[in-house]
């Protein structure tokens, strides 16, 4: 991962920081500049929000042929989660084994290595959810 | 001394191991071991867990159960021997991540396994000095165990966070007391992944010698005995220095009990006398006193005379896990899994 990228996202990725438009009220993640439904008139009223962490999931699978960063885990879960604000994002469900995920299981954030750029490299932190 | 804890939090990885699956590896009687450390399992960290993520989690869970603004955190310290980056904080990621940052001073600490209390003696000086409201220390390890040393048996992984002001202290700190010495008992050198120790050496002159004069000359400094305290929680390297210790200490069995995680967890080096003490802080009521005792090898002590006060009574500890909630919720591992986990299998590019 691209290291200034990925520390413009550092708020996102950290402490769930989304946007609400002023306009429609709906809550977007990660932070949207203008809403898609209100367009122009969002222009100015997006406020960046902290998301509460806790929600459900909504659809998994389950992950046996893994990304190399994730092969220690394998196998292991990856997930839709919306959140209690209506927010929908993808992420790895972790303190549970595949066996024990269930569509609708409510989960919360927490906060975990998510890769390292090799041994030298820096380390990338973030959420990944587990269950309530 | 006005400056006291405002709030705690702790985190517990949720793998264990026993004694037996490691002992079964090497060739040794691993039941024998764990009964001669006095431990029956130890926590492990998940691939994806390290120092960091752990103080994130300590530190957020001392949040959810104090009503302060982020913002008005001025110092995080955290203290461990095993901060994943060499060059590069820890503090600066837990900063970032409960939304403390950017006003506050930030820096990690390194004292073996008392880094943890150093932390919180420094956050303490800062908020009685004025010069913070609030600040955060953090002990926290994912302590290291060379394949088939004694330590494997024992070092695993926690931490705990204590956030310290002025305002609602749930724990008042009475005094402080610290004995240190050059004493090369347990050591790890620039760039080597495992620790050394001098085996029987880390007994006498340095965990009993540290641990209890510290004890004593706070007790002294203070002009109370063992009987004057609830509780006693002292570093636990493993199950049965503490007893000891406290025992010629003049301390009971049930003063010792609650404070008492490593026969469970194993020895979270930085993070065991605050994970002792959260635990401990768990069941405090109103008018408890609490004496805790660190030691970090090279080596030194950290005495606390801690009084727990009325506003214990409105502090919602429930807010946050309980350390009793954490030590339950545990998957056992075997030893593949294990070294696996702690990144001990040499790997195509390593």
């Amino acid at each position: 991962m691209n290291m200034p990228r990925f520390w413009r996202e550092i708020q996102g990725r950290y402490n769930l920081i989304g946007s609400r438009c002023g306009n429609c009220g709906d809550y977007f993640f990660p932070k949207r500049d203008i809403c898609p439904k209100c367009h122009r008139k969002s222009i100015g009223k997006m406020d960046a929000v902290k998301l509460g962490g806790s929600g459900k999931i909504v659809s998994y699978t389950v992950v046996h042929d893994a990304h190399p960063e994730y092969s220690d885990m394998k196998p292991y879960v990856m997930a839709i989660i919306e959140l209690d604000e209506g927010v929908r994002l993808t992420s790895q469900i972790v303190d549970c084994s595949p066996e024990e995920v269930r569509t609708g299981m409510r989960v919360r954030a927490t906060f975990r290595k998510l890769a390292e750029d090799g041994k030298e490299g820096v380390i990338f932190y973030g959420y990944k959810f587990r269950p309530e | 001394m006005r400056a006291g804890i405002v709030s705690y939090g702790a985190y517990i990885p949720r793998y264990r191991i026993k004694p037996e699956e490691i002992g079964k590896v090497w060739g040794e009687d691993g039941v024998a071991r764990g009964k001669g450390l006095g431990i029956i399992s130890k926590s492990v960290p998940s691939p994806d867990e390290d120092v960091i993520t752990i103080a994130v989690e300590a530190a957020r869970n001392a949040l959810k159960r104090a009503d302060i603004d982020p913002q008005d955190i001025g110092a995080i310290y955290s203290g461990s021997e095993s901060h994943p980056y060499a060059v590069k904080p820890t503090s600066t990621v837990v900063a970032e991540a409960i939304m403390a940052a950017p006003d506050l001073t930030a820096a990690d600490y390194e004292f073996a396994c008392k880094a943890g209390t150093a932390a919180l003696q420094n956050v303490l000086g800062l908020v009685e000095s004025d010069m913070i409201k609030y600040g955060i220390a953090i002990g926290a390890d994912t302590s290291q165990g060379a394949p088939g040393d004694p330590l494997e048996y024992s070092a695993s992984a926690g931490g705990a966070a204590f956030l310290v002001g002025k305002e609602k202290v749930i724990a008042r700190i009475n005094g402080i007391y610290s004995y240190t010495t050059d004493t090369p008992d347990f050591w790890r050198r620039e760039g080597q992944p495992y620790p050394s120790h001098g085996g029987r050496f880390t007994g006498e002159p340095a965990y009993f010698r540290h641990v209890m004069t510290a004890a004593r000359k706070m007790m002294e400094k203070m002009g109370v005995g063992p009987e004057d305290y609830t509780h006693v929680v002292l570093h636990q390297p493993n199950g049965k220095f503490p007893r000891r210790a406290a025992k010629k200490l003049g301390f009971t069995d049930e003063q010792v009990e609650t404070g008492l995680l490593t026969p469970r967890i194993g020895n979270t080096y930085s993070g065991a006398v605050p994970l002792g003490l959260s635990a401990v802080l768990d069941i405090s009521k109103p008018g408890d006193r609490i004496l805790a005792v660190s030691f970090g090898s090279g080596a030194g002590s950290d005495a606390f005379d801690i009084a727990v006060t009325d506003e214990m009574e409105n502090f919602n500890r429930n807010a946050a896990p309980l350390i009793s909630e954490m030590v339950e919720n545990e998957v056992f591992i075997d030893y593949a899994t294990y070294v696996k986990y702690r990144g001990k299998i040499r790997r195509k590019g390593d």
